[in-house]
């Protein structure tokens, strides 16, 4: 016992052999882990947002009351912890519609747009990324040009203009953000794949004759995935704040589509009296979007440590 | 210099005639804009007589050559609503937004850039988290929510700010804040980042190592290098924030040039939203050009790329 344990200290202040380390150590997937469940903010949004999607996903379960149905005799009434009765927990718009059944389908138009429109984008300014940072040449200073141009219009005013001429549906205000909200796909994707086209695996691929779809399939796209699945999260809230901002406008999703920039909007007239009607909204899509963009903040973080600031 | 100067003033102009071109055949995209003035109720004798007032019968590109020829002369044609000339409405209303811009990046360069600096000097301080939390907070805050809070605080509650219109400098402090809250959390990690990095140069420890003055470090060593990416995001934020602005004009009631988007928007007035479309895209295009060149003259470097 006593002859043992001075051996025991000595191996322990030996310097650490980072071969032995590689073996005996974490493998990458409990460091994975633990960077997972040690990050904070990552924790927090990501939970959130599913608590949210799943709110989303199980709306006709959950939602007290019909959100189209009118009750004119019951208008505004006031949410529970300011006065109002436990029928309509967060009170009744001015059509007298239950309001937490109006958030709770809110989530799917929010949660849907943000989705498919960062999906669309993504879809198209990584095509564009992917294709400029491997060819270079040409086809790089054509996607820099568009990214330029893309940059230059104001989003706001062409997104209003377009929905203006098309009509509010669901459809078209996800096809404008999703046709406008590509240019930092092609900025990232670009330079991910610039940094990833010189290595060895891709010469090696290149070698044995592999085709260039195969390439750019198996060889690049993987190994930019990090770095597109950050851009998704903050590009869908972005879309997520925009659909919310024209709605607001009366230029986005048309009433009486239960959107939460469009409740904003409605309570709008009566803040003076009821400031709730516009505070509740307001404040989850605030939560909404900080969570997205938290779990895309931790991701960055998590996926590429020798990134942390 | 000089090259790298043309270089990039010609990329400037495509850009901005690409744009140009796209702004105008976005109204294009209902199939017939004439239909959209004639308004309901129009029959069939009212759409063609309007169809060819307005000279949208001829091919597409023709018209798109008018109109840019004209645009180039400042002459951007008549509103369908004010039957005023569509240049002399947006100068009109441009200074409004043009002062609420400069406030705004003001705002924001005022807050973030001492914050960046703080957060940077004591990484995981109390300051840096503060900053941190409302950069975080600033991202995700929807601006129109952010500015009607504002308006039911200062304006209903406390009653020491007015809600809406642009007859002081009193009516710009909220819209202000609004505009210039959108603009700071990418001032502010850029100017973290940079101060992070900057500090830990070889240059700085040669400085402190001499004996300088902290103060001196920090401001004449460190903020000189790492505010350069700062001004060309500054410039860039700016540009935004013009087209940003139809949101927090639309809820202060400031009329500026972004009010003015909208209520054409709403009213169908095509010259006039085409124009502003232009106008505001110049805007981040100048902005951006100027940057750069900036950019180029502090630092050799760029001017390669």
């Amino acid at each position: 016992m006593s002859a043992a344990m001075p051996r025991a200290t000595a191996t322990a202040a030996a310097p650490r052999d980072p071969l032995l380390e590689e073996i005996t150590g974490p493998t990458p997937g409990q460091m994975l882990r633990r960077r997972i469940f040690g990050h904070q903010g990552f924790l927090i949004g990501t939970i959130t947002l599913l608590v949210l999607l799943a709110i989303a996903l199980v709306a006709p379960l959950i939602a007290p009351h019909d959100p189209y149905a009118q009750d004119l005799m019951s208008r505004m009434e006031r949410p529970v912890f300011m006065g109002g009765d436990w029928d309509h927990v967060l009170g009744t718009d001015h059509l007298g519609r239950d309001y937490l059944s109006r958030l709770i389908y809110g989530a799917r138009v929010s949660l849907l747009i943000g989705g498919v429109a960062a999906l669309i984008s993504g879809l198209i300014g990584t095509a564009m990324g992917v294709a400029a940072g491997y060819f270079g040449g040409r086809v790089d200073m054509v996607v820099t040009f568009l990214i330029n141009v893309r940059l230059a219009m104001p989003v706001t005013l062409v997104a209003l203009a377009v929905v203006a001429v098309l009509g509010g549906s669901l459809e078209v205000v996800i096809g404008v953000l999703g046709l406008l909200l590509w240019d930092r796909f092609a900025v990232v994707m670009r330079a991910s794949t610039l940094q990833v086209r010189g290595r060895e695996y891709v010469a090696a691929a290149r070698a044995i004759g592999c085709s260039t779809p195969r390439i750019l399939l198996t060889e690049i796209l993987p190994n930019i995935l990090n770095a597109l699945i950050v851009v998704v999260t903050l590009e869908m809230a972005h879309a997520i704040l925009l659909e919310a901002a024209l709605s607001f406008l009366g230029l986005g999703v048309q009433p009486p589509t239960p959107s939460w920039g469009l409740m904003v909007s409605e309570g709008k007239n009566m803040m003076l009296f009821e400031p709730w009607l516009v505070l509740i909204p307001g404040a989850v899509l605030f939560v909404l979007v900080l969570a997205i963009n938290l779990m895309g903040d931790g991701l960055r973080d998590v996926t590429a440590p020798e990134n942390r600031s | 210099m000089l090259r790298f100067i043309l270089r990039r003033l010609g990329l400037a102009v495509l850009v901005a005639l690409t744009v140009s071109f796209i702004s105008f055949s976005l109204l294009f995209l209902s199939g017939d804009p004439a239909i959209a003035i004639a308004g309901e109720g129009a029959n069939e004798n009212d759409i063609a007589a309007i169809r060819k007032l307005y000279g949208f019968d001829r091919p597409m590109l023709l018209q798109y050559w008018d109109w840019l020829s004209s645009a180039l002369r400042f002459d951007f044609g008549e509103s369908y609503y004010f039957r005023l000339p569509v240049a002399d409405l947006i100068a009109d209303r441009l200074s409004v937004t043009m002062i609420l811009g400069v406030c705004g990046i003001s705002f924001a360069l005022l807050l973030a850039v001492p914050l960046g600096v703080l957060a940077a000097i004591r990484p995981n301080s109390i300051i840096d988290r503060v900053a941190l939390f409302l950069s975080v907070a600033g991202q995700a805050m929807p601006s129109f929510w952010f500015g009607l809070i504002l308006i039911v605080v200062f304006s209903i509650n406390l009653r020491w700010l007015p809600a809406s219109g642009a007859e002081s400098w009193r009516h710009f402090i909220l819209p202000t804040i609004v505009l210039g809250y959108y603009a700071m959390p990418a001032i502010m990690r850029l100017t973290r980042a940079g101060m992070l990095e900057v500090l830990s140069a070889d240059y700085v420890r040669t400085a402190r190592a001499k004996g300088a003055p902290e103060g001196l470090v920090l401001f004449k060593h460190a903020l000189r290098n790492a505010i350069i990416p700062v001004v060309s995001l500054a410039a860039v934020q700016m540009g935004f924030m013009l087209g940003g602005s139809i949101v927090v004009e639309s809820i202060f009631a400031l009329h500026g040039a972004g009010y003015l988007a909208w209520e054409s928007i709403g009213r169908n007035d095509l010259p006039t939203v085409q124009a502003l479309i232009l106008v505001f895209s110049l805007f981040y295009i100048v902005f951006t050009f100027l940057a750069d060149v900036l950019n180029a003259w502090l630092d050799p470097r760029m001017r390669s790329s």
